[in-house]
């Protein structure tokens, strides 16, 4: 396995002047620059898909957090990747209301379609598929959410219908 | 009595929701909005609590505690106490990460000003100059309509320094979360902004007292918060006009499962679950039957048929042995396997489990385990009694807060409610609800049977422990 020299790290040359200028900006209206932390995950996240190692080194570098907490951050919280993630990635939601109206064959359509499981991505990077907690669309189950796009009463065939459309134009990463 | 000519004076929270344009700053007050702050800093702190505290709000996070009570361990100070602390925070509790609960999704998304509004009312009275809006990281659009409402707030000096003239600087932000369910319990809440682990803390100190960054902080849900400027413009009498019951004022009641109308519905407070089911949710689906349901979330007790007719406020509900939660119905239908619905509510609670206290954390996944195989159809009668002792472990007073014994509701009540359906799945071994799966199943089962007869009664060692 690779290993990462943390010494010589510079979050610098690291992370580009919008990343920091972003973390900075949320670190100077927070009491503490370690309440910066998660907010500085997601906007490196935002940038580069998912938090890779050297990411983590330079934020905790950036903001003097021990990497291992931060590390700990990172790993408690769902919505930060510590993986690279395809290019959409699948939100479905598991929980209740969508168990009751379907999701059981949502679910199989999607990994039919996709010949992959939960955590993984598809061979072209096009798909990850996530499992996601109640998405407060219950009155409209079952439902997922790829990007920051919500996706309501679906059915194996409109679950199709929009991964399909998804792979011809890219993803939605506003 | 009441001056409105409509029905909108029952439904002060939602008459100004617009899902596809909410209002702006400049339409919201045009509506009377803003009315209730402007009543608020008229008054002094101590008076805009006791209105509060009179009107008999109650949280609508879950637990049900009186607001003005709670605002009223807030420790206040003359300007010039040595003692005083340099800030105080108010957090609205916007995580709805509670399956089966997208109220405040509406209010959110529907009519920010609202929140703000009340948020500049709380914060007020409390003597919070620095607030948060702690929105879950899956509302994008709720985020994106907050910040614009925000910008025009400090814009009509709503927010900043000196508002609207007074000695009162208020500063808000948006945090939005990087997704936990446990983020939405106010201590682990407190320790998200702090950019932590969302453990929950140990009480005392109570937030009231010492919060976030050790500060005295209130955290309120966002439903709570939307009452206020209500009785704020309104008055108390007004508030208590609203329902006929014994709690005060309106509620957003809500139903989603297998019934004809799913949706949302503000209502005064104590329509009965029979109401809601059938008056505004319109009943089952044509071709099923009503089961069960969970009367205010993944965490409440399930109800049935026979208590159709309890009144959905907070005592009636807990007087037949659930809670009114967040007034959420989950409908459960007779074409809808029990076993199978509890297993995946206890599967939600087992994945957001913080890992802090034993029983939770290998308690959840334990129930997880067992249901599993019930529901596949090997479990055993044993296996029902390890099911019963693990609600025992995990109930309140044994863990640091209400995740745990909130995971144990569904479970224990539908042992006692759907006994007849765990017991057919060990008696068949299958699940008759799915009977496709049943040939492999039974297979399955007497394989499992034989070779470890008693295996379902052992705990799985842990990875780390052993
Ligand atoms: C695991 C867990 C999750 C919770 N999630 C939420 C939530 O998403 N929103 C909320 O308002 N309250 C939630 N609560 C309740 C809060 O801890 C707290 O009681 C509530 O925000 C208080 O507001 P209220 O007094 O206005 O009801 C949760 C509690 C627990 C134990
Ligand atoms: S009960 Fe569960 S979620 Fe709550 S503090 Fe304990 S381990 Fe964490
Ligand atoms: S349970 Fe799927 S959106 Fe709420």
């Amino acid at each position: 396995m690779e290993t990462i020299d943390i010494t010589t790290i510079d979050y610098q040359h690291y992370l580009t002047a919008l990343e920091i200028a972003t973390i900075e900006h949320e670190a100077s209206i927070m009491e503490t620059r370690e309440a910066a932390g998660i907010e500085a995950l997601k906007v490196v996240q935002e940038q580069r898909g998912w938090i890779s190692d050297e990411s983590l080194y330079a934020i905790s570098d950036l903001l003097a957090i021990p990497v291992a907490q931060l590390e700990g951050v990172a790993t408690f919280y769902n919505l930060i990747y510590r993986q690279p993630v395809g290019e959409n990635v699948i939100h479905l939601c598991d929980s209740i209301a969508c168990h009751l109206t379907g999701l059981d064959s949502v679910l199989a359509a999607i990994k039919q379609y996709l010949n992959i499981d939960y955590g993984q991505t598809t061979t072209d990077g096009k798909f990850t598929l996530l499992s996601n907690a109640c998405l407060g669309s219950c009155d409209k189950a079952p439902a997922m959410m790829i990007g920051t796009k919500h996706y309501q009463h679906l059915s194996p065939e409109s679950a199709i219908d929009i991964l399909q459309k998804l792979s011809v134009t890219g993803g939605d990463n506003a | 009595m009441l001056e409105h000519s409509n029905n909108n004076h029952l439904k002060p929270l939602t008459h100004w929701v617009n899902l596809q344009q909410p209002l702006s700053f400049d339409d919201y007050c045009q509506a009377g909005g803003y009315m209730g702050a402007i009543a608020a800093l008229q008054q002094s702190p101590k008076e805009v609590l006791d209105i509060v505290k009179n009107s008999g709000l109650k949280g609508r996070g879950g637990a049900g505690f009186p607001t003005g009570m709670k605002w009223s361990f807030v420790p206040m100070f003359e300007a010039d106490d040595e003692d005083a602390p340099d800030n105080k925070y108010l957090v609205a509790n916007a995580d709805e990460m509670e399956p089966g609960t997208f109220k405040d999704r509406l209010l959110l998304e529907g009519v920010p000003h609202q929140l703000v509004e009340a948020m500049i009312i709380a914060a007020y009275t409390i003597g919070a100059n620095k607030a948060y809006i702690f929105l879950r990281g899956e509302y994008h659009l709720a985020a994106k309509r907050l910040q614009h409402a925000i910008n025009e707030a400090y814009q009509n000096n709503w927010l900043g320094e000196k508002i609207q003239g007074k000695q009162f600087t208020l500063d808000l932000y948006v945090h939005c979360s990087a997704g936990r369910y446990i983020c939405g319990e106010e201590t682990a809440l407190i320790n998200a902004l702090e950019g932590k682990r969302a453990t929950p803390r140990a009480k005392p100190p109570f937030p009231q007292v010492s919060g976030l960054f050790g500060k005295p902080t209130i955290v309120n849900n966002v439903e709570t918060l939307c009452n206020l400027p209500h009785i704020l413009k309104n008055g108390i009498e007004w508030f208590q006009a609203i329902s006929p019951n014994s709690d005060a004022g309106s509620k957003i009641y809500g139903a989603c499962g297998r019934v004809k109308k799913p949706g949302l519905w503000e209502l005064p407070m104590g329509p009965s679950l029979r109401e809601v089911l059938y008056d505004y949710a319109g009943g089952m689906q044509d071709g099923l039957n009503f089961k069960g349901l969970l009367p205010g979330g993944a965490s409440t007790d399930f109800l049935v048929e026979e208590h159709l007719d309890t009144p959905m406020d907070f005592d009636s509900i807990a007087k037949v042995g659930s809670r009114l939660g967040t007034g959420g119905l989950i409908v459960l239908d007779d074409k809808n396997c029990p076993v199978a619905m509890v297993l995946n509510l206890m599967r939600f609670f087992a994945q957001e489990s913080c890992g802090w206290c034993t029983p939770c954390r290998d308690g959840t996944p334990w129930a997880v385990e067992i249901l599993s195989r019930i529901e596949n159809g090997q479990g055993n009668l044993a296996d029902l009694d390890a099911l019963a002792q693990l609600c025992d472990f995990m109930w309140i007073g044994k863990t640091h807060c209400a995740l745990a014994p909130g995971a144990v509701e569904p479970l224990r009540s539908a042992l006692k409610y759907f006994h007849d359906d765990f017991l057919q799945h060990i008696e068949h071994g299958c699940c008759h609800y799915n009977p496709s799966m049943n040939a492999k199943r039974t297979h399955v089962a007497q394989i499992h049977l034989s070779k470890t007869p008693h295996s379902s009664i052992t705990p799985t060692p842990h990875k780390a422990g052993q």
